[in-house]
């Protein structure tokens, strides 16, 4: 009992933290629900005054913003561009990792270097040189290009999280399935993949939401035209055109982080897991 | 295990005719130039066709995952055609390769080429010596957008590292409701940055006076007594508003990191300081911090990295107007608004340059966990 009062006023300065980061979400999630009018008449937290009255409610925002506002096409595309730029980068990682992990060449520690090193850099490096090439090969506003890109700025930190996990993989197992005959690719295919869908997990889920949030990539290498934009890169466009329609922005909003916020619940466990392995050293 | 792979390696009799003999060289070969064309052909199909987007997409996983694959296992095979010897040399560069190859073409020669390239005019026609890094270090709005990445990089950090430390610290001691406390912090992660910028450009908007304030902060103000203010107009005060947003962000990722390492405390250290008679204030200074310095830097480093490259609260919110411009903002100005290549991919170096001490830290930290 003593300790629960103690514990108290630490319990009730989490809960105000708490809720002070929660708010500004709400603020936006019950906006989304309200008709313009009422949006542009009153702050949002008036609907408290008398929470069940169904008619300050309504769904019309999200109905806009799906249909005129082009976001539904816009939540597909998003979809187009992030699967595959998933995928991609981990099957290419998982055998590069293998190696670095299990397997000698010269040079293999100063490769790993430079990857490491390449880690941190800046995307925005590789932008303008990288536009001309697109230019030159037609690849610009074409999902294949944004594919691509993905896979070449997940790369690095793909191959470092992946080697951290397989590298750790008890050495009898390879060495035991080295002894038994199997040649290094079937080591990797029947052995060393299945151990590591952890690692691969947390990748999948940080690149997941990176690539969906992305911004910046979006609008170089796709671009604004309607076939091809993103959720990021519409909602970006709508509050520069629309910047007091709050009614199509707060839905708009919304509806770029239901996947995401869907992914992070569901998936936490890796998710953060992901982040800890990549961050706290030793 | 053992059995699975014995297996394998025994082939039913009908196969084992494509994988003896000069039968085997051939397929091998064959093989090959069939996955090259159908590789073509779906380059060309994804790249152009007005198709049904959802093929595009599938024929991306089929073919992405598929060729990949395919790739993979066609150049195994050719490795094992060689002597014992060659092959092992040669095999961990069929794993590796695609891998390096592109990393050289997304980001090695990307970076060699916008060195070169940021010694050039804006068409990159003309040679022009360093005259982009002159205006980058010298005009006035440089300076500003300057000003502002360290406003940025001191505020954001700062805050981030302290409050994701103390939350860590706190949330470690309630119990049962810390996994919800932390999934509530760390939720703003999961947004974008664009999201995250409409939420709070939401709280700041702003109302000519006598009407209803429809933003979180003014109604505030006002219900304080105050008047309603434009925020994000206001000299030099918007930087930091804009700060906050980052701040709000990043903070429950500094939190979730730190508080691993806080949970890695040895009991044994805490209890022995408590016996000693030491208040909760000291230990936390004391024995706590010291413990997981590596981890505080580490966060703090990967932060300043985030901050660094930061584009688009400031892209979203302000476009850089009223003094709120940063490098990263300016950069992408120059590439789509200005059209100049020559000033954008100087801006690009000088970016890359802020970041060379954290990948000497981060090469460093690696060399010293290999050995």
């Amino acid at each position: 009992m003593s300790r629960f009062l103690s514990n108290l006023p630490l319990r009730i300065t989490i809960i105000i933290i708490a809720f002070i980061w929660t708010l500004p979400t709400i603020g936006l999630l019950i906006s989304s629900l309200r008709p313009q009018i009422d949006i542009q008449s009153s702050g949002w937290w008036t609907v408290f005054e008398h929470p069940f009255e169904i008619a300050q409610w309504t769904l019309a925002n999200y109905q806009r913003v799906l249909t005129t506002d082009a976001m539904g096409d816009a939540f597909l595309n998003s979809l187009l561009v992030t699967i595959p730029s998933v995928v991609i980068p981990i099957t290419i990682a998982a055998f590069a990792a293998y190696a670095f992990a299990w397997m000698e060449f010269p040079g293999k520690s100063l490769l790993f270097v430079v990857v490491v090193g390449l880690m941190v850099v800046p995307l925005q490096m590789s932008l303008i040189p990288l536009l001309r090439l697109y230019t030159q090969l037609d690849l610009n506003g074409t999902f294949l290009g944004i594919w691509l890109a993905h896979t070449g700025f997940g790369l690095p930190l793909a191959v470092f999280l992946l080697y951290g996990y397989i590298s750790s993989l008890p050495e009898e197992i390879i060495e035991s399935a080295r002894v038994d005959g199997a040649s290094p690719l079937t080591t990797f295919t029947r052995l060393v993949l299945p151990l590591s869908v952890p690692a691969i997990a947390s990748f999948a889920i940080f690149q997941f939401l990176w690539v969906w949030n992305d911004l910046l990539v979006a609008l170089v290498f796709l671009g604004t035209k309607k076939e091809v934009t993103v959720v990021t890169s519409r909602l970006a466009a709508l509050v520069g055109e629309r910047g007091e329609a709050w009614h199509v922005l707060t839905a708009g909003a919304f509806i770029t982080m239901l996947i995401p916020l869907i992914v992070f619940f569901a998936l936490q466990r890796y998710f953060v897991r992901g982040l800890t392995a990549g961050s706290v050293k030793g | 295990m053992e059995e699975a792979v014995k297996h394998e390696e025994q082939p039913s009799k009908a196969a084992s005719i494509f994988t003896t003999g000069p039968l085997r060289i051939i397929v091998s070969l064959i093989v090959p130039v069939l996955a090259f064309l159908v590789l073509r052909w779906s380059f060309i199909y994804m790249r152009d066709a007005d198709a049904n987007k959802l093929l595009i997409g599938l024929v991306a996983l089929i073919i992405g995952v598929g060729a990949v694959w395919a790739l993979y296992l066609i150049t195994d095979n050719l490795v094992s055609l060689l002597p014992q010897g060659i092959g092992d040399t040669v095999r961990p560069f069929v794993f590796v390769g695609p891998a390096l190859a592109i990393l050289c073409m997304y980001l090695v020669y990307p970076l060699l080429r916008t060195i070169y390239l940021s010694f050039f005019d804006a068409r990159s026609e003309t040679f022009v010596g360093v005259e982009n890094y002159i205006f980058a270090l010298t005009s006035p709005d440089m300076l500003i957008a300057f000003r502002n990445n360290l406003l940025w990089l001191v505020f954001v950090t700062g805050f981030v590292v302290s409050l994701g430390l103390i939350i860590a610290v706190m949330v470690d001691r309630i119990g049962r409701w810390e996994p919800v406390a932390k999934s509530i912090i760390f939720l703003p992660m999961a947004i974008s940055a664009v999201g995250a910028s409409v939420i709070w450009k939401f709280i700041y908007s702003f109302q000519p006076s006598p009407r209803p304030q429809i933003g979180l902060l003014n109604s505030i103000v006002t219900a304080l007594g105050g008047d309603p203010q434009g925020w994000l107009i206001l000299k030099p005060w918007n930087n930091f508003f804009l700060i906050i947003i980052m701040i709000w962000i990043l903070t429950g990722f500094a939190m979730v990191v730190i508080s691993a390492a806080v949970k890695g405390v040895p009991a044994e250290l805490l209890e022995a300081a408590r016996i000693d008679g030491a208040n909760e204030v000291r230990i936390f200074f004391g024995v706590i911090i010291p413990y997981i310095r590596g981890t505080l830097i580490t966060i703090a480093t990967t932060v300043l990295i985030m901050v660094l490259k930061i584009f688009d609260i400031v892209y979203v919110m302000t476009s850089g107007q009223n003094d709120t411009e940063v490098i990263a903002n300016r950069m992408f100005r120059e590439m789509f608004v200005f059209r100049n290549f020559g000033r954008g991919s100087a801006l690009a170096i000088l970016l890359l340059i802020a970041v060379i001490p954290a990948m000497i830290y981060n090469v460093r930290n690696i060399r010293e966990a290999r050995r």
